[in-house]
């Protein structure tokens, strides 16, 4: 006997939730920070890779400093700006394993500059994730090394004057010379459509390792709502019409291609 | 995950509204603004509520967005459009 | 463990790289600093020979932290340097301390503060030993006198610093680094397994190496921990030796090359028929306490600095006997001849008169 029925309704599939490289763990970032942002695009990637458990991050000094309690994998802690000496004393003794370092713009392109420099010079095998918002945002909301002239900071009250403080580094320009970098990238976060962008970015920069070619660094243009007294909406307002000018979106280095 | 019964009403956005800082990131970005700020959590926040499911896509552009981690996305199982011939 | 009967001339700085291969390092990270440079051309040389990894940091301060990330991971890590350089360390040593890992430290001292020179000096002692960087921070410091005491004490080291997860550092001198000695080394030895709270990155519950505790609750915890893994070191582990202290009125300090100058002195002067004899302390830190009970008359510290170690000396000798002072600065080394005149006038010094 044939019948003919209609299809079966409200089964529903998971399609967007906590990877499991995150641990059910609230995050202490403030209300639109990035940070939790960028951390689950991480974890997701570890996910799709199969990483997991093969996995060693290594924190930096920033509000990022407790990354170590979000995400299920072995973690390091680092001294300030010091992640990349200490993810290739990791990486040179455990080889097959996948070491990542995640740093904020006072760690990398300040204290951390001639380790971030050297670790890419040497071509370690380590991925890079770079988040820049222009601002030191644990200490309260000093000039980064990544202030755009004419920013406020708590140490540029008046607005950051070159000719006193200098230039905003691009780091990622500059690191993409060097031939170690198997891959260097910027991206923004500041809608879906950017943030579907930046994971495949954080990707690559993980492929770029467990593919030996290279360092692999993303640089993830974000946003300080607190320090920028900008509400969560126009932070990522102001992230577009101010920082991706400055800091254009792209990849600068693929030897994946 | 998540599976429901046939006919049944399950949301196809759920935040946790414990977790959830009240930012409106999700808010701001869902297409058919289907998304807004209810109660107080117990933290303070305005959290995040689905006003309206009925006009939910599960595009997941909320939880692309979620800095906190606090949406889970659902999506209904596509069946065949044809109509389900037993025998 | 048998020993290969047959001794090779070796430099100081080399025959501790040896050593320290032989002992299962399998980690050294390093900076070029003289006078101890060879111990990093050694290593690059025959680590990655032995199954190590060899790498040529960029700066001291990137060195001791991938030595920190090495140890973190499980592996016996190293890195040497000279008295600029360990103060460049010093941040990455409190942070070895604050997350309590192994390591060896080796410093080769010269002439300083600043620039200083390359002459050989003891100028890091307080360095060395008073806090390595900030912090309630110490390691095991040991300051071998012999090329051949640095080859046994490198083997010591490395066991030390895995049973306490602190750093072990060897605090050798110049002379020490570069002059050439016969040397009997040990057998090679298999490192042991990564310990159980490395980050070895499996499938397990995660382990996390920190050093960072906000409450201030957890951070007294974790210090008070520290501080009483200092408390066992202090009553385990200090070593030293004595030379003609029995009968001796006279006690010369010293340790590491100013020892061995100074035990010539000793008998020099023993022949004209002043009672000396010298305490060499061979752990710097913990710092020896016992072989001050000794009733000398008089006890005279020689370093080749302007004073650090005295400082000790005057805490473990507490008021019972005046101590004097015969020190070298700027990387001069003195003659036996020298302290010899020393050790006559601390011996010549009325009783009773101020230290």
């Amino acid at each position: 006997m044939i019948t003919v029925a209609e299809p079966p309704r409200g089964e529903m599939t998971l399609v967007a939730g906590r990877p499991r490289a995150l641990l059910d763990v609230p995050t202490h970032y403030c209300p639109g920070c990035t940070h939790g942002l960028i951390h689950r695009l991480v974890g997701e990637v570890i996910d799709e890779l199969e990483i997991r458990t093969r996995t060693i991050g290594v924190a930096s000094v920033g509000c990022s400093v407790f990354a170590y309690d979000y995400f299920d994998v072995d973690f390091q802690q680092a001294a300030h700006g010091r992640a990349p000496a200490v993810a290739t004393g990791i990486k040179r003794v455990l080889p097959d394993r996948v070491v990542f370092t995640y740093q904020g713009d006072g760690d990398l392109a300040s204290i951390g500059a001639a380790e971030i420099l050297h670790a890419a010079a040497r071509g370690e095998r380590i991925t890079v994730i770079f988040v820049n918002n222009a601002v030191y945002g644990m200490t309260g909301g000093q000039m980064a090394p990544t202030t755009l002239p004419g920013m406020r900071t708590t140490t540029t009250p008046l607005g950051r004057d070159v000719r006193v403080h200098g230039y905003p580094l691009r780091m990622t320009e500059l690191l993409a010379q060097l031939d170690g970098v198997a891959y260097a990238a910027r991206a923004a976060v500041i809608d879906p459509a950017h943030i579907v962008k930046a994971k495949r970015a954080i990707r690559a920069a993980f492929t770029a390792q467990i593919e030996d070619r290279g360092l692999g660094l993303v640089e993830v243009l974000s946003t300080c709502p607190i320090n920028w007294g900008l509400d969560p909406i126009q932070s990522l307002k102001w992230c577009e019409t101010h920082m991706i000018p400055a800091y254009p979106l792209g990849v600068f280095k693929n030897v994946l291609a | 995950m998540g599976a429901t019964g046939p006919g049944s009403a399950a949301p196809r956005v759920v935040i946790d509204t414990e977790r959830c800082k009240g930012c409106g990131l999700c808010v701001e970005v869902c297409p058919p603004a289907v998304l807004g700020l209810g109660a107080l959590n117990t933290k303070g926040y305005p959290a995040a509520i689905l006003l309206d499911d009925e006009r939910c896509t599960s595009c997941t552009a909320c939880a692309l967005i979620c800095p906190d981690v606090a949406i889970m996305v659902f999506r209904p199982i596509r069946h065949s459009a044809r109509p389900v011939v037993r025998r | 463990m048998t020993r290969p009967m047959t001794r090779v001339l070796m430099k100081g700085n080399e025959a501790i790289a040896e050593a320290a291969i032989r002992a299962g390092c399998k980690a050294y990270f390093a900076y070029p600093i003289t006078p101890q440079t060879e111990l990093a051309e050694y290593m690059a040389r025959r680590l990655p020979e032995a199954g190590g990894v060899f790498v040529q940091a960029e700066s001291e301060v990137a060195a001791i932290n991938m030595v920190y990330g090495a140890a973190g991971a499980g592996a016996r890590a190293m890195t040497s340097t000279s008295s600029p350089g360990f103060s460049l360390m010093m941040e990455g040593l409190s942070y070895v301390v604050g997350a309590r890992l192994p390591c060896v430290v080796v410093d080769v001292m010269r002439g300083g503060p600043g620039l200083g020179n390359i002459a050989p000096s003891q100028g890091d002692y307080f360095q060395a030993t008073r806090s390595l960087g900030h912090g309630d921070s110490h390691g095991i410091v040991l300051a071998p006198s012999t090329v051949q005491e640095a080859v046994d004490l490198v083997g010591v080291a490395f066991d030390l610093a895995d049973r306490y997860r602190l750093p072990a550092l060897i605090a050798a001198d110049g002379l020490l680094g570069q002059m050439m000695e016969p040397v009997l080394l040990p057998d090679p030895r298999t490192p042991p397994p990564a310990p159980v709270w490395a980050t070895t990155g499996a499938d397990r519950d995660r382990r996390v190496i920190t050093s960072v505790y906000l409450v201030p609750e957890d951070l007294e915890r974790r210090v008070l921990d520290l501080m009483e893994t200092f408390r066992v070191i202090e009553h385990v582990e200090p070593r030293f030796e004595t030379y003609r202290t029995d009968d001796a009125d006279v006690i010369v300090v010293a340790y590491g090359s100013m020892a061995r100058i100074a035990r010539s002195a000793v008998d020099r002067v023993r022949r004209e028929g002043i009672a000396a004899g010298l305490v060499r302390p061979i752990t710097l830190w913990p710092f020896p306490r016992e072989p001050f009970g000794r009733p000398a008359r008089v006890w005279l510290v020689a370093e080749l600095s302007g004073g650090q170690m005295i400082q000790d000396v005057r805490l473990a000798v507490d008021g019972r006997a005046p101590v004097e002072f015969y020190g070298r600065v700027g990387g001069m080394v003195p003659s036996p001849l020298e302290i010899a005149n020393a050790i006559r006038s601390a011996a010549t010094k009325k009783e009773g008169a101020p230290a």
